[in-house]
């Protein structure tokens, strides 16, 4: 049994790297066909980073792992949450705005504009919770549009908030006073830049996902209702409730999103916030499988995939658009790869169950029958 | 039925001067379906090996064995849909490989499917003609010949009625036809009667015995041993992916078959001394379901004491499954009492109906019993969150969740090479015996098992039966749907029929005939 387990997390491992070299010899393929340097770009991505870099990598990761866990919670039921990309928004600029006004002194103040980010993502991805459970909308659908209110809702909201900066055509929610931003810390003392202090937020998340998909009675129901809802149901889960109650957890953590960000590197909320990083999470959670430790290995290398190609404008004369593709491949080869791993670690299962029974129809004969 | 002609019109393989009399002796040359040795290795399913029949013409040939003993693997190989690995196939004296269906109609193999592939909202002429229209056109000649087959096989089809107007006996009748149509001389049948009352039954095989008259023949894959007796004239074993023993069905019983098939001697459903007792265990009280404006069940009133089976007999669709889910409290829409131990449980969640003590064998496994992809003692866990010791508190106790499984594992005797083995590699049979032990190991007061052993083989039906009247034995009510009227009868100490939606007649299993049942099933006895 424990061979086969072997053999599973074998399968498990071997599959995202093949569908690595795929997207690699895929992307490969583009450059050759549209006569770039194929053996400069890789020799660009595949070096190793500075310190810099490797501190830059490590930010874009952290914002990356939290959206693709709240991605990621709503896939353990079956829930296809698109609108982590509004909730974080639209959560980071009450966010900005709580922390902006400074209610409380310091640290309190990081806390409570947490918190309201927190709620706030909630709230709105509880919207398309609420319509889905009372009538029956797809969620699909629902996030989609509140996606695009969530847009028009901030920038109408931050023109009436924006604090007029002297010189500057950037519209911007008012600066978090110095003392609640979340401190940073360096990767060495020659290290031009620090790495989000939130990063300690993201570990904590992530544990506490694992711990509660998969060990608690939660979690359970969750991964039930996702596995079979018509066995949820019949198992006694109420399914209705447990997709408000996950819709409003992805949401959640949804908020957490742009926190690194905001309390680590902008301090403000302004126009040109950081967007996209929701639609980056439901790739990287198809990556690493909804599973905690593949969704950090996920967002580790599309952020690395990220720095590694900002040269190579500059370099090679390459759009560093070249690794979208790369990503968007890894994405399809992996989930392709996943599917074929899936069925054959079936077909090795039900192998075993049929060469167990017969070891056993050997020892005894007609055991079947005893009443 | 009639004089028979001995050769096969519309089978441009058949000789037509080969002349043979229809009696149950064969000549080599009446052999019209051959096999030998085949072999077919699948991994995760029991392969056939060593497969050997000789299926004569003019008879019908029965093949008979567990669940999971190879027979549908054996009929896909004859009907081209999966090529053999080793072995030949004799079709008419030609050897023949068989790529495709298609390739097994051109060579004279007709298959009709358990479950029937018709177009509701076409008419019996259209069905027929659909994928057959080069035969003869879909106008009047194929209307011409429909007619003449529906004649000389006493089919009694209408090619131009609606087939959503007719009922499953019809159906069937059509999906023969369609066989025929296409030209085939040798039909198999897979398990025909699973989806018929007695009296259709009945029908079915005066047809197949027309058939057989005029010289086909007819592979009838069947688990009902007293059928298979009734209307087969030669009879065919599979165990374990191999052909047995094959018999003429006048030299056997169905006891003996049976025990052919699984090995060892079949034990019988019968129920020993009563162990009913006054104490009521459920109460149902002028219960009521309505969904979209549709009454499903209605007026349903019945009490089961501990100790008791209570045996619902109906035929599918009656209100059986919405019954069972209004109990469980799986539907909205439902009014009336359900008492469960002195407590009314009208407006409780399935959760609180579980935790009173309600066990729950599903009728559909895979799909409300089981998380297919998850490991067994996941499955464990599932319906017993909050009852079973392994989840009482915010986290599940994983440890022990894992040796209450391999506790149900060793006592029910689920055949899996260990607990983390996913549900969906495991056998029907095995996948229920998991389920009937997590329900059990829940000490229930109540006990729903709908359709216990639907898709189970012998083996597993025999140790299932046992753990139902070990629970009878304990003390336990139990709700018992069953589509199986020896099971009803064999298991239950009183039994109700249900027909759309209301239960319309109460009789004792010790007195009943299957006939009286079927009758009452399908609402024969209110027309008279």
């Amino acid at each position: 049994m424990s061979d086969a387990r072997l053999k599973r997390v074998a399968l498990a491992i071997g599959a995202p790297a093949l569908a690595l070299i795929i997207a690699f010899a895929i992307t490969s393929l583009v450059l050759i066909l549209a006569g770039d340097s194929v053996i400069g770009v890789w020799q660009q991505i595949l070096s190793v980073p500075d310190v810099r870099g490797v501190t830059n990598i490590l930010n874009a990761a952290t914002v990356y792992y939290l959206s693709a866990v709240a991605v990621a919670i709503g896939f353990r039921m079956s829930l296809f949450n698109i609108g982590v990309d509004g909730q974080y928004r639209i959560a980071s600029f009450v966010a900005a705005i709580v922390a902006g006004e400074a209610w409380l002194p310091g640290y309190l103040n990081t806390l409570l504009a947490l918190v309201a980010a927190v709620l706030v993502g909630a709230l709105w991805a509880g919207i398309a919770g609420l319509l889905r459970v009372t009538r029956g909308v797809s969620e699909v659908i629902s996030t989609i549009m509140l996606n695009a209110i969530a847009t028009a809702v901030v920038a109408y909201l931050l023109r009436k908030a924006a604090v007029d900066a002297e010189g500057s055509n950037i519209t911007a929610t008012k600066d978090i006073p110095e003392g609640s931003w979340i401190p940073g810390f360096s990767l060495g003392s020659d290290a031009p830049n620090d790495v989000y202090g939130v990063i300690v937020v993201a570990v904590v998340v992530g544990f506490v996902y694992w711990l509660v998909i998969n060990r608690t009675r939660f979690g359970f129901d969750l991964r039930a209702t996702g596995a079979s809802e018509s066995a949820a149901i019949a198992s006694g889960i109420d399914v209705k409730r447990m997709v408000l109650v996950s819709m409003l957890l992805s949401g959640a953590v949804a908020g957490l999103v742009g926190m690194p960000i905001l309390f680590g590197d902008a301090h403000n909320y302004g126009s040109t916030f950081q967007s996209g990083l929701g639609f980056a999470g439901i790739a990287i959670a198809l990556l690493g499988r909804n599973h905690p430790v593949g969704i950090a290995l996920g967002a580790l290398l599309f952020a690395f995939l990220d720095e590694q190609a900002n040269p190579l404008q500059i370099l090679l004369d390459v759009s560093p658009d070249i690794v979208k593709i790369t990503q968007g491949v890894i994405v399809l080869t992996v989930v392709i790869a996943y599917e074929v791993v899936r069925r054959y670690g079936v077909r090795l299962e039900q192998r075993l169950v049929a060469s167990a029974l017969a070891d056993d129809d050997t020892d005894d004969k007609g055991a079947e029958v005893k009443v | 039925m009639g004089p028979s002609p001995c050769f096969v019109v519309h089978d441009p393989l058949e000789p037509a001067e080969k002349h043979t009399d229809v009696t149950t002796t064969t000549r080599a040359d009446d052999i019209v379906v051959r096999l030998r040795d085949i072999g077919k290795n699948f991994p995760g399913v029991i392969a056939n090996h060593d497969v050997n029949i000789d299926v004569a013409k003019g008879t019908v040939h029965a093949i008979v064995g567990e669940n999971g003993a190879g027979k549908s693997t054996l009929m896909k190989t004859l009907y081209g849909v999966q090529k053999p690995d080793s072995g030949t196939i004799e079709i008419h004296g030609r050897t023949v490989t068989l790529s495709s269906p298609a390739d097994a109609i051109n060579a004279g193999v007709g298959m009709v499917f358990q479950h029937f592939m018709l177009a509701d909202n076409l008419t019996v002429l259209e069905n027929v003609v659909l994928g057959a229209e080069k035969l003869h056109g879909i106008g009047a000649g194929a209307r011409k010949e429909i007619t003449r087959l529906s004649d000389a096989y006493g089919l009694a089809i209408d090619p131009d009625v609606l087939v959503e107007e007719l009922g499953v006996g019809s159906r069937q009748r059509i999906e023969i036809l369609k066989v025929l149509y296409r030209g085939a001389s040798i039909i198999i049948l897979d398990e025909p009667t699973a989806v018929l009352v007695p009296q259709e039954v009945d029908e079915l095989f005066a047809n197949l015995r027309d058939l057989k008259a005029e010289g086909l023949a007819v592979i009838f894959i069947s688990h009902k041993l007293d059928e298979v007796l009734s209307v087969a004239d030669t009879v065919t074993v599979i165990r374990r992916g191999t052909t047995v023993d094959t018999v003429e069905a006048d030299s056997v019983d169905s006891r003996r078959l049976a025990e052919m098939m699984v090995g060892a001697e079949l034990p019988s459903p019968s129920t020993e001394s009563s162990t009913v007792t006054d104490d009521v265990a459920l109460e149902i009280r002028d219960l009521r379901l309505e969904a979209a404006g549709r009454e499903l069940c209605a007026d349903i009133n019945l009490t089961i004491h501990r100790g008791e089976i209570l045996g619902i007999a109906g035929v599918e669709g009656n209100g059986q499954a919405e019954l069972v889910e209004s109990i469980m409290g799986m539907r909205s829409g439902v009014t009336g009492s359900v008492v469960l131990g002195g407590r009314d449980m009208a407006g409780s969640s399935t959760r609180e109906r579980r935790d009173s003590g309600i066990g729950y064998i599903p009728e559909d496994r895979h799909r409300h019993g089981l998380l297919l992809d998850s490991p067994l003692w996941e499955n464990r866990i599932l319906g017993h969150q909050t009852t079973g010791d392994a989840g009482r508190r915010i986290f599940i106790d994983r440890a022990r969740a894992r040796e209450e499984t391999q506790a149900i594992v060793e006592k029910y005797d689920v055949r899996t090479p260990g607990i983390d083995t996913l549900a969906r590699a495991l056998s029907g049979g095995n996948q229920q015996k998991l389920i009937i032990g997590r329900e059990m190991s829940g000490d229930p007061v109540l006990l729903i098992a709908a359709h216990p052993t639907r898709g189970v083989d012998v083996g597993a039906q025999a140790a299932i039966w046992g753990h139902i009247k070990q629970a009878r034995r304990d003390g336990l009510a139990v709700l018992l749907i069953s589509a199986d009227l020896d099971e009803l009868i064999g298991l239950s100490d009183t039994i109700e029929v249900i027909l759309r939606g209301r239960l319309v007649g109460t009789f004792d299993p010790a007195t009943v005939t299957p006939e009286q049942l079927g009758t009452a099933m399908t609402g024969a006895g209110d027309a008279a």
